[in-house]
């Protein structure tokens, strides 16, 4: 544990003394802003946190890459794995320890967006459990949509490779509902089910299902495993 | 300390190395010497854990490399050939970070990393980015950090490589010093760094070990025969035949003269394990010449690494290289 947290530590003074993340982040907090005034200037303007947070959940599928990218490809590139794993550290907790530190960033990315919350309580009267549900949910994707970018940049030594590994990782599992919609039945069912998008929908309802937990969680632990385990077995070869 | 019992490596279908045994006594500085590509790194990356052997065991103080390796990577401090550094930290925040992974808690980490940048050098780039440091300056913050949780087996591959002549000498010494209270493991292709640090030495060609001894010993197991170099002033013709006179010799060459005091230098081979030297300076006093010099002659590191490692057919291909990068690198 105290390794894990060494590394996660480390990792994050490198993305608070690089560029990287908080030029990724403004981004973030910027293309969140525009969802927010095009509700605010809108017909139907909504005193809810809906309105922004889901397209603004999109931009994952650039956000979450562009932190993890340079996690485990950088090490492969630079030799420092050689030191990391001749250290006595276990596998899992160089993983878990970059993964904290891409999680943390996150957060504090999200809480960021904090201040169009802050205005809707100003000007309206929104409902809070679905703003507490919906940045739940924010969470949640964006941990696993993490630990989909931790996997990318475990396969390769190569940032920009890795970043579009996940780019195109997270953009699939993101829209292939529409697909599953179109298709419908037992396959669009199943198609439906692995979307990321449609586990989020509920948590910007305001709605906390145990089974969109689950269906996070469990890609978090899947891809942070394989992480884990693509790093093993490039030692072996 | 260390053992090594018939390791063999394969990349893919080539092998790297094959069969390698042996074993280092704690305190004890081993050369680890060998053209590049001979299997030196392969053989370091396996010994610290990074990468498991094909077949055969490895342990570090008493523990297993593969079945009980945090046990032995804490006793490991190790100097990869790439100096690998994260060049985004600080020299500070680096040493730290690696002695925090490495187990020290708080006030031997401050300690530790204050001695080690004294050790190295390195006070007057303790705030700055990795990023901005120099080759020699990068490689001591390499060495920093392998000695900075105090290991007792340091490994260090290729330590001198692409440093300028004054910090190789000042990297030499230190290697020198940290034998004794660590377990030295030091690869290089550079001779006679060798000969300077080491007290043991393996030479490793093509995957598999061809030579275990002292520097010095090396060199009398390969001689063929015994060589002695003398300087004398008389007739050079009658010196020569003198010499050949005494029994064991079994040629004289006329090496050089310096003309300027008339004394000559001459080299002498002799049937090897014979001690010639007080016959050929009474045949020499006795024939009232003067005698100037007269020093049996080891052959060179250099000499034997190319005997071991050059075989007829590949002589040009290995000994050229080898001799080349030598001159390059001395």
């Amino acid at each position: 544990m105290n390794n894990t947290l060494t590394i996660a530590w480390k990792e994050l003074k490198i993305y608070f003394q690089t560029p990287t993340a908080y030029v990724v982040s403004a981004m973030f907090v910027m293309f969140a802003g525009i969802t927010f005034i095009l509700n605010v200037i809108g017909t139907n303007p909504e005193a809810t946190v809906r309105s922004f947070v889901v397209p603004s959940s999109i931009f994952y599928i650039l956000l979450a890459p562009l932190l993890t990218m340079r996690l485990l490809a950088e090490e492969q590139k630079l030799g420092t794995f050689e030191l990391l794993f001749t250290s006595p550290v276990k596998d899992w907790e160089v993983v878990i320890g970059k993964y904290i530190a891409s999680l943390v960033t996150l957060i504090a990315t999200l809480a960021a967006t904090l201040y169009y919350v802050i205005m809707i309580y100003a000007f309206g009267e929104p409902d809070s459990g679905p703003v507490m549900s919906a940045y739940l949910g924010m969470i949640l994707y964006g941990a696993a949509a993490l630990a989909i970018g931790m996997l990318a940049s475990s396969l390769t030594s190569n940032q920009i490779v890795s970043a579009v590994l996940g780019m195109g990782t997270l953009l699939i599992l993101t829209f292939i509902d529409t697909l599953g919609t179109r298709l419908g039945g037992v396959t669009g069912d199943i198609i439906l089910e692995i979307s990321m998008r449609t586990h989020f929908g509920d948590f910007a309802r305001g709605v906390v299902d145990t089974s969109h937990i689950v269906y996070y969680l469990s890609i978090i632990a899947v891809f942070l495993f394989l992480a884990v385990r693509s790093l093993e077995t490039r030692r072996w070869r | 300390m260390i053992e090594l019992d018939s390791i063999t490596k394969y990349y893919g279908n080539y092998p790297a190395v094959t069969d390698i045994s042996f074993r280092v006594e704690k305190g004890e500085i081993l050369g680890f010497l060998g053209p590049n590509g001979a299997g030196k790194s392969t053989t370091m990356k396996i010994i610290t854990g990074f990468m498991p052997p094909t077949e055969g065991t490895c342990t570090v103080a008493g523990n297993d490399i593969l079945t009980n390796s945090l046990e032995a990577r804490r006793h490991i401090g190790y100097l990869p050939e790439t100096v690998p550094l994260y060049t985004d930290m600080t020299v500070s925040d680096y040493l730290e970070f690696m002695g925090k992974i490495r187990g020290l808690k708080r006030e031997r980490l401050h300690k530790r990393v204050d001695a080690v940048v004294q050790i190295c050098r390195l006070e007057e780039y303790f705030d700055t980015f990795i990023s901005k440091l120099s080759k020699g300056f990068r490689q001591r913050v390499g060495i920093a950090q392998s000695i900075i949780h105090e290991p007792d087996v340091l490994i260090l591959d290729e330590p001198t490589i692409g440093i300028d002549p004054i910090q190789v000498v000042e990297t030499r010494e230190l290697i020198k010093s940290l034998g004794g209270e660590h377990t030295l493991i030091v690869s290089t292709h550079i001779l006679p760094e060798v000969s300077m640090i080491c007290e043991r030495v393996i030479i490793i060609h093509e995957g598999q070990i061809v030579a275990v001894d002292k520097p010095e010993n090396l060199a009398t197991r390969l001689r063929g025969t015994e060589r002695v170099e003398l300087d004398v002033k008389g007739p050079t013709r009658e010196i020569v035949s003198a010499l050949e006179k005494v029994s064991g010799v079994e040629s004289v060459n006329r090496k050089s003269s310096l003309s300027d005091k008339g004394y000559s230098s001459f080299e002498i081979e002799a049937t090897r394990g014979l001690e010639i030297r007080s016959d050929l300076a009474s045949s020499i006093v006795n024939n009232k010449w003067d005698l100037l010099r007269l020093e049996a002659v080891g052959m060179s590191l250099e000499e034997i690494f190319l005997r071991l490692t050059t075989t007829e057919n590949d002589t040009n291909k290995t000994g050229n290289m080898s001799v080349g990068e030598v001159s390059q690198s001395e």
